[in-house]
């Protein structure tokens, strides 16, 4: 039994009220192994593994059925916006 | 029914502390460093090997006790598992991010030295 992107992605809503999320099948369709990015407030003050350990307790009832999770990003909004910035910043021309 | 007793026991705890605490730096994945089963145990195995650190390796894929034993010592769900003096790391993408921005080196190197 799968997990489908949508089921991860509404966890994920609801347990963390991520200002931005996004939620990669990368499993072909099977629905077992997915890529995330996440940027919530939530994540303010904490560690990379403790952000990274919010994830995953968000999703213990999903993970029995994922095998691969890979969290890409986990950020604050404030360092989301920093980062956007620094990709815009650097594809403008010189 | 299916009744879900705890996979780590006090000794299997026990035993756990003293693995991870065995060597500075201790990897918990699927296969050996020689012959890596899984993509992302594969990534953390090539990083450690670039570091130039020795590091001991459990395959997870042999004993499913351990397996199941491992992930709550660790509260961590997959598995590779990275523990640097004795204590828990991260997976594989956290390893990943500190491998690019030097915070891995410097701990492996702290950890080594101490």
């Amino acid at each position: 039994m799968g997990v489908t992107k949508e089921e991860v992605e509404a966890t994920l809503t609801s347990k963390l009220k991520p200002s931005h999320i996004e939620v990669t099948d990368t499993s072909g369709g099977c629905g077992a192994s997915f890529e995330i990015e996440i940027v919530s407030e939530q994540f303010e003050g904490k560690r990379l593994l403790e952000r990274h350990r919010m994830v995953n307790t968000a999703l213990a009832e999903e993970m029995k059925n994922i095998h691969a999770l890979s969290i890409k990003k986990s950020l604050t909004p404030a360092q989301w916006k920093q980062q956007q910035e620094a990709e815009s910043n650097n594809t403008e021309p010189a | 029914y299916v009744c879900s007793l705890p996979a780590l026991t006090p000794e299997l705890k026990c035993t756990l502390d003293k693995v991870v605490k065995s060597h500075k730096v201790v990897l918990f994945m699927k296969g050996t460093k020689d012959f890596p089963q899984c993509g992302f145990s594969n990534t953390v195995v090539q990083i450690l090997k670039s570091l130039n650190v020795p590091f001991e390796t459990l395959n997870m894929l042999e004993n499913e006790v351990l397996r199941q034993a491992s992930k709550e010592y660790s509260s961590w769900p997959t598995f590779p598992q990275l523990y640097i003096d004795g204590e828990f790391f991260g997976g594989c993408d956290i390893t990943v991010e500190a491998y690019k921005n030097g915070q891995l080196q410097e701990l492996v190197e702290k950890a080594i030295c101490s």
